[in-house]
């Protein structure tokens, strides 16, 4: 598990070192010689060649005026519209789709001169923790090929932990994000909501899909959010940029809550371990680290279960089998062409979340499901905004345990969504948070510990982030 | 804790717009029944005196200009790429929908 940081990329084309086209073809080289992990769906190769000339045709022009991102190559999960191949969001039902344009994100990563290399592996449509409900066969893990990368953004963690490119592009509704950074040992970093435009995001729960990063340090993706994030007049959910977003200076000594509820008998002793560790390191920064109970953390889960399923059943009743995407071709009426579109498009998990959406939101059972959830919702935020009157960030583990076995928890959907428990807590919340590589277990399977921080704090938390990157 | 029958799966299913099999709605049933049985818990959850949260950043009424914005070179790769039955006159050939 090797491979250079953004930082270092960009220096070496600065230095006249390489190319940006040099950039493109080893990663490509990289990404076709780890094929057998399964972590694209595929290449953008003419394309990226293309922009890669280009860019180092400006820069021999003007080599002042490099872009911060300058020739290097990146991966898209699948669901981010871009050109060059197809956007597919790993679904039957987007298997052939062109996108008409670009998503914000792709569009202001290139302004800097970053470069698509590809389009990552996904659960179809992003319902999954493990990869293994894309339509396209599961990625593996880097570390273990018997073992899931985790998801939903398992090809782009996948591909960042292989060293192929110094980042990747990931989604996060409940931990897509942070929990494949845990599982494959690299940094994934979730926004706070509102931060980077969805537009041109294939919406799976709009109240808590944000973008994230995967890459190979903190410093990289505070780069990357200070290049992508701020107002998208298409997307209105979009936030002004804070002004420490880019913090800049030292950290004075902060108080860091560790959650006691992610810390109980059922979390292995091996993550549990490496999140003490974790404590001991921030305390020898000059932190002051203790516990701290958020009683209605461990509802989260149920909250989420409800209120993402009925947003799903919300945002994927536009794929119809008549404006775009999969069209049954032997459907006789109207309701045909609907029903069995939707049935030979949507794969079963996909079907799964959209039934138990459209059970929530059915009349008799609004109150009793989907009201009391957003209320329990309201709960959960006050008992976030309670601790962090008292902790400037909090701490535990992404997840109770390493990475499974494939098919370990495919036969039973209850079983893989407990995988989320311990993300979905800030993502019902909007809070930014970050998993980082804290260790391995005996297996030497990665190990991730999870900082979560206030919304708004991003500049701050990925500072603490990379300080804590330089320390044993 | 509700149970939920092959027969609700049918009913959603249709709700949904969705075809889904004997087999398949069987399957559903045991899921889903599992699933709501969990989020259940939140039933016995006292939340008196709380409003429920749809969105987490409080924003409201965000505006932006009336402007008209030009697709028309988005609308050609559009169609070119997504529609199986583009027709030379530019319309698209879809399925007869009415009998």
């Amino acid at each position: 598990m090797s491979g250079e940081t953004i930082s270092q990329m960009v220096g070496r084309l600065l230095d006249g070192r390489a190319t940006a086209r040099a950039n493109v073809e080893a990663a490509l080289s990289r990404l076709t010689e780890h094929g057998s992990y399964n972590s694209l769906i595929s290449t953008c190769e003419q394309r990226a060649l293309q922009r890669a000339d280009q860019i180092d045709q400006s820069l021999r022009k003007e080599p002042g005026r490099a872009g911060r991102l300058a020739g290097v190559p990146f991966v898209a999960k699948d669901n981010f519209l871009s050109f060059g191949a197809p956007t597919t969001a790993a679904s039957k039902m987007l298997r052939n789709f062109q996108a008409p344009y670009q998503a914000t994100v792709i569009e202001r990563l290139e302004a800097e001169g970053a470069i698509c290399v590809a389009k990552s592996n996904l659960d179809a449509f992003a319902h999954g923790s493990s990869t293994e409900n894309s339509d396209f066969g599961p990625t593996l893990n880097p570390h273990d090929k018997s073992r899931v990368p985790g998801g939903s953004s398992g090809g782009s963690a996948a591909a960042v932990a292989l060293g192929s490119v110094p980042f990747a592009l990931g989604t996060d509704t409940g931990g897509s994000v942070r929990l494949p950074a845990s599982f494959c040992g690299v940094v994934g970093y979730k926004p706070t909501y509102g931060l980077l435009s969805r537009f041109g995001v294939v919406a799976m729960a709009s109240s808590t899909d944000v973008v994230g990063t995967l890459s190979r340090s903190a410093g990289d993706a505070a780069l990357l959010v200070d290049v992508m994030s701020g107002r998208d007049p298409h997307d209105a959910t979009t936030l002004d940029r804070p002004s420490d977003l880019r913090y800049k200076g030292g950290l004075r000594p902060l108080n860091v809550g560790l959650i006691e509820e992610f810390m109980g008998p059922e979390v292995d002793p091996a993550v549990k371990a490496a999140i003490e560790n974790t404590c001991q390191k921030l305390a020898r920064m000059g932190h002051r680290v203790n516990k701290v109970s958020l009683a209605s953390l461990p509802l989260a889960l149920a909250v989420y279960y409800i209120v993402v399923p009925a947003e799903i059943s919300s945002n994927l009743a536009r794929y119809d089998g008549i404006r775009y995407g999969y069209s049954a071709p032997r459907a006789a009426s109207l309701e045909a062409t609907y029903g069995l579109s939707r049935d030979q498009g949507f794969n079963a998990e996909n079907k799964r979340r959209i039934l138990i959406g459209t059970y929530v939101l059915s009349s008799g059972y609004i109150e009793a499901y989907y009201q009391k959830a957003q209320t329990v919702r309201t709960k959960l935020i006050n008992d976030f905004k309670a601790a962090f009157k008292r902790f400037d960030f909090l701490i535990g583990p992404v997840a109770p345990a390493t990475a499974f076995k494939l098919g370990q928890n495919t036969k039973d959907p209850l079983k893989m969504y407990l995988t989320d428990v311990m993300t979905v807590g800030a993502s019902m919340a909007g809070l930014p948070a970050v998993s980082l590589p804290a260790g391995s277990d005996p297996a030497g399977l990665p190990i991730g510990a999870q900082l979560i921080g206030p919304q708004l704090s991003d500049g701050k938390l990925l500072q603490l982030a990379q300080d804590m990157e330089g320390v044993n | 804790m509700s149970k939920v029958t092959p027969e609700d799966i049918q009913k959603l299913a249709q709700l949904s717009a969705l075809s889904v099999s004997r087999t398949e709605a069987e399957h559903l049933a045991r899921d889903l029944s599992a699933i709501v049985g969990y989020v259940e818990q939140l039933a016995a959850v006292d939340t008196a005196g709380l409003e429920p949260t749809y969105q987490v950043t409080g924003l409201q009424n965000v505006e932006r200009p009336d402007e008209v914005t030009d697709y028309s070179d988005l609308r050609h790769g559009l169609l070119d790429a997504n529609v199986p039955n583009l027709r030379p006159d530019g319309h698209i050939g879809v399925g007869r929908v009415l009998k």
